[in-house]
């Protein structure tokens, strides 16, 4: 690990003016992804400003119905949380499916945003070539071992794919992100938080290197009640996602969809909303056809790659089954 | 924290000049504990970990590095600790390397493992994904402050009973996992059990006896 000078931040904004202007320094939260990456050379922050003691951990509701969610609140606070158990069920299953008891106590709701990705090409510098990690150093994955990589929205430079489950259902769910510059605070709709590679695969998100997520806010959503993650792995436990589906349905009295939201992981380098699907759903019956017909729609531009082609099947039959599932719920 | 922890090695090296005795980490412990005084076995008090002799040990700087080391504080199973050490030191370090708590154990490093779970506030966490210094105040516990004295505490026991382990090198993490999980409720059924222990990995494979010395601890608390 490289050195470092470590300071601990005890105000946002003092936090802020800390970072801003200055290369090289991060954030310290959870450090359950930064410091493993540290750990194995691929990051070499200077400075690291701890804002573990930030007043930012708590989850409170917002008017209306929404609810606010501090950047620094834990994985397993959050899931847990009688709010979003009732509320957001999409959003607790998603937490729990991910890492271990342990990572959920020590990762933030910030932190699981800023994850970067498990490619094992990224991840080890051992390997010479990766565009995220080293620009213009090209892709180990096209042409390597790429069975947990990306089938949707990828590009020639990357085909890493983002490793959150929490993201996948705050994708679905219309989260708003808040972020505190030394411009003050903005609002980031959540599918402008994420970036696909292009042409910049080193920028995973469109926040500043100055900016400190503050929280992230659920709009509204009496649906979500009845929302559902699936989640397809490996392991039955502790294991990233070949494929999930955050999915949640407005159903009418005569089982005609009125509203869905439904959103991807494991297929892409942002947390995949659905748009097609969803379009596919809405007005129609809730029924296995619906379902497969709006999994064929979102899957059509899809392109595998020598080890990770089957993800493409999976994906259609994983959205079918969350989908049946959630129109199952009472 | 490879290259970390190879400085420390080399540092002792130097100052103590004993390499072959401090080449092998289990006699470079016992070693260290006969620096530090015999009676002390596992649990090295405070009152050491201040003295002159050990002083030297303690602010090693990382090879190459060039990080100022930093005085932290840490309470580790009720007793107040002061170290000199380099910001990098992750708690796993700090307790094995720094303090001769050996209980908890460094198995993947990586938090994949589970090896290293220690309380901090009650709360299981990977101790080799947090530094040191970020747990200043907090209230840390290892498997060492699990027992009431002599008395074990009943997931020890439990382990012991039921034969919760083979090489017994996961156990330290296993049991203040299981700690944990009690006091989260979440062992209320065997699935339940396996899947909030599912950061705890078992090399030698004792999972069955794992989850039946669990529920016989969360049973008897109940009773």
């Amino acid at each position: 690990m490289s050195p470092f000078t470590y300071s601990r931040a005890t105000d946002a904004n003092q936090a802020v003016t800390a970072i801003s202007g200055k290369s090289q320094v991060k954030f310290l939260g959870g450090g359950t992804n930064l410091i493993d990456l540290m750990k194995m050379g691929v990051e070499a922050p200077k400075e690291l400003i701890d804002i573990n003691r930030l007043p930012l951990a708590q989850i409170e509701e917002l008017p209306g119905k929404g609810v606010r969610i501090g950047g620094l609140a834990r994985n397993s606070d959050v899931a847990e949380h009688e709010l979003i158990k009732t509320r957001y069920p999409v959003l607790s299953e998603a937490l729990l499916s991910g890492a271990s008891p342990q990572l959920r106590n020590m990762a933030t709701v910030g932190g699981n945003l800023l994850q970067r990705t498990r490619c094992y090409y990224f991840y080890d510098p051992a390997f010479p070539a990766c565009n995220k990690r080293k620009p213009s150093s090209g892709c180990g994955a096209i042409d390597g071992y790429n069975r947990i990589h990306a089938i949707l929205g990828q590009s020639e430079q990357c085909i890493a794919t983002h490793p959150s489950d929490m993201c996948v259902a705050l994708a679905a769910l219309d989260a708003i992100v808040r972020a505190r510059g030394p411009n003050g605070e903005r609002e980031i709709a959540f599918g402008d938080f994420h970036r696909l590679p292009g042409d910049t695969p080193e920028r995973d998100t469109n926040l500043g290197p100055d900016e400190l997520i503050i929280a992230v806010d659920l709009p509204a959503m009496l649906f979500a009640a009845r929302s559902h993650y699936l989640k397809v792995r490996d392991r039955a436990s502790y294991a990233f996602a070949l494929v999930s589906v955050a999915a949640a349905l407005d159903l009418g009295s005569n089982k005609k969809i009125n509203a869905a939201r439904l959103a991807l992981g494991g297929v892409a380098h942002k947390p995949w909303r659905a748009n097609a699907a969803e379009k596919k759903l809405i007005g129609q019956e809730a029924n296995e056809k619906t379902f497969r017909a709006a999994a064929e729609a979102e899957l059509a531009p899809a392109k595998g790659y020598k080890y990770n082609s089957f993800k493409i099947e999976l994906a259609k039959r994983a959205i079918v089954r969350a989908l049946s599932t959630v129109a199952a719920m009472g | 924290m490879a290259s970390d922890s190879g400085g420390l090695f080399e540092s002792e090296t130097d100052e103590l000049n004993e390499p072959s005795i401090l080449g092998h980490p289990e006699t470079r412990r016992k070693f260290i504990r006969q620096v530090a005084g015999t009676s002390a076995a596992i649990t090295i008090g405070p009152s050491f970990i201040s003295a002159a002799s050990l002083d030297r040990v303690e602010s090693t700087s990382a090879a190459g590095g060039t990080s100022d080391s930093v005085n932290v504080r840490l309470k580790i199973n009720g007793k107040d600790y002061t170290l000199d050490i380099d910001p990098r030191v992750t708690l796993l370090d700090a307790l094995r390397e720094r303090l001769h708590l050996t209980g908890s154990k460094k198995g993947c490093d990586h938090g994949q493992c589970g090896a290293c779970t220690v309380l901090v506030n009650g709360r299981r966490i990977n101790s080799c994904l947090s530094l040191a210094i970020m747990h200043e105040g907090e209230e840390i516990t290892t498997i060492e402050g699990l027992a009431d004295g002599e008395e074990l505490h009943p997931l020890q026991s439990a382990f012991i009973d039921h034969d919760g382990f083979q090489c017994g090198y996961c156990t330290p993490g296993q049991i203040c996992s299981a700690v944990a999980l009690l006091k989260e409720n979440h062992a209320n059924s065997d699935g339940e059990i396996r899947e909030w222990m599912s950061g705890n990995i078992c090399r030698c494979g004792a999972y069955p006896n794992i989850l039946a010395a669990i529920k016989e601890a969360k049973r008897k608390a109940r009773a």
